[in-house]
């Protein structure tokens, strides 16, 4: 190697670094992709069981995960449609144009500029009855899209709980969207006012206990809490689950 | 002696961020919480550690004109095995570290310690260099974590040490340290202090700057 400085001797010896290299991080890259998608699942239903308030930390998620019935929902008609939803994914069905719609500004409330045409739902049984739903929400806050979960009742209008799993706000200000004692804020409250409009809204300041269609804002965040306010109530309303919502409360469907 | 002096010189004496000025950006951005900034300074050390070792182990078949990009190679290839690894061991806390992890290879603390030492001298004292180094990091990131985290959001690992009024206690929280400029001045009094105490580390100026005005003008 006496001409390691030479044309040659610099190509060769960054080639060799170059294969060595690829050959590591591919080998790490493969050998460690079951466990990272296994790791990804697995947080993923934690999220829903946690958002339903249903997660217990001394059982295992997959075994908790066994109530849960994932069934992929056609939001156009709010009825459930076929396909397996183990393989099915919202989100990238969003970016797909075969599979989704683009929203015009004023449809666009969340932000999300694509819609899916088909979702998936969690829904939780008991005795053979609808004991509680899970919805996918997301949207724009301040900083990033917010990715996360609603939980109904068996009315479909009081919330059971609710939890962001991925997001990019502020910590600490937008960021508190991850706080329990916010999040407990949500449970008790009705999406819906009597007429069946959308009628929950993220407001400013504290809200009332009697105010049932109102959450507390959080301070410091009022965009991220805008935003909030404007994803739950796109999900909610008829270009969302709306119509679903409204079919399974009638058993339809 | 030498070990000794390898791996806690860099601590104190010969900081890398606090002497040497490397490695600002990351502190500013994970310190905002201790477990996250745990995470970070041992993912970092490890990188430097190894990234010295192998960088050394190679050095003298690397061709100056492009030892830079090779450094970076191998640097680069370290931190993805790292992302990686975390990815599929800790999950939760790769997802809070998001992008920081491969934004090591960007720390200039692992190629200012891979072109400064590692290049010059043999793998063992080079892979020490990195862990003192590492360490170097770690005690003043978790420094920044600890006085970030208590006074921001009145927590030390995620445990409530200070109640915050928002949850009816006493503290009310400093937003600003939460935010990343707060380390920038937690940095600066850091640098301040380390300075009085070890005056050595002063740089000398560079300049005077001369009188406004002539005393006999006035």
């Amino acid at each position: 190697m006496a001409n390691k400085d030479s044309t040659a001797g610099t190509i060769t010896v960054a080639l060799v670094l170059c294969i060595v290299c690829s050959v590591i991080v591919s080998a790490a890259a493969v050998m460690l992709k079951p466990a990272q998608v296994a790791n990804k699942e697995l947080d993923f239903k934690r999220n829903i069981l946690a958002a339903a308030g249903l997660l217990d930390t001394s059982k295992s998620v997959e075994e908790q995960f066994s109530q849960i019935n994932t069934r992929i929902v056609q939001l156009e008609t709010g009825k459930f449609t076929d396909g397996d939803p183990d393989s099915y994914d919202p989100v990238a069905a969003a970016k797909d144009p075969s599979q989704s719609r683009e929203l015009s500004t004023e449809e666009d409330l969340a932000k999300i500029s694509r819609l899916e045409n088909r979702s998936e739902v969690y829904i939780v049984e008991k005795d053979g009855n609808v004991d509680k739903v899970i919805l996918p929400i997301r949207g724009y806050g301040l900083w990033s899209t917010l990715y996360g979960f609603l939980a109904l009742e068996s009315d479909m209008n009081t919330v059971a709980g609710i939890g962001f799993y991925e997001h990019g706000e502020t910590p600490g200000l937008g960021g508190e969207v991850d706080n329990p004692a916010w999040k407990a804020g949500w449970i008790g409250k009705e999406m819906f006012d009597n007429s069946g409009d959308v009628a929950v809204r993220v407001i400013k300041g504290k809200a009332a206990d009697s105010a049932a269609h109102q959450i507390d804002g959080l301070s410091g965040a009022t965009l991220t809490s805008r935003g909030v306010s404007n994803l739950v109530r796109f999900w909610l309303s008829d270009e969302g689950f709306g119509k679903f919502l409204t079919n399974l409360k009638e058993g339809e469907a | 002696m030498k070990v000794k002096e390898l791996l806690f010189k860099p601590v104190f004496e010969n900081n890398p961020i606090a002497l040497q000025i490397l490695g600002i950006c990351s502190a500013l951005a994970v310190t905002s919480s201790l477990k996250v900034t745990i995470v970070m300074c041992i993912a970092l050390t490890l990188v430097t550690a190894f990234s010295n070792f192998f960088v050394a182990a190679v050095r003298n078949f690397i061709p100056g004109s492009i030892r830079i990009i090779a450094q970076m190679t191998i640097i680069a290839s370290l931190v993805i095995v790292v992302d990686q690894i975390l990815k599929a061991v800790a999950y939760d806390i790769s997802k809070q570290l998001s992008v920081f992890v491969g934004l090591i290879i960007t720390n200039c603390i692992v190629m200012g310690r891979a072109e400064a030492y590692a290049m010059k001298n043999p793998p063992i004292p080079s892979f020490l260099d990195g862990i003192g180094n590492g360490l170097g990091y770690s005690v003043l990131l978790l420094t920044l974590a600890f006085i970030r985290e208590l006074l921001g959001s009145g927590k030390l690992f995620g445990v409530e040490i200070l109640s915050l009024t928002t949850d009816g206690g006493w503290y009310v929280s400093n937003g600003l340290m939460l935010l990343p400029p707060s380390a920038f001045f937690l940095i600066g009094l850091i640098i301040w202090g380390l300075r009085s105490w070890k005056p050595k580390q002063a740089e000398e100026a560079e300049f005077k700057i001369a009188a406004n005005t002539k005393p006999k003008e006035v």
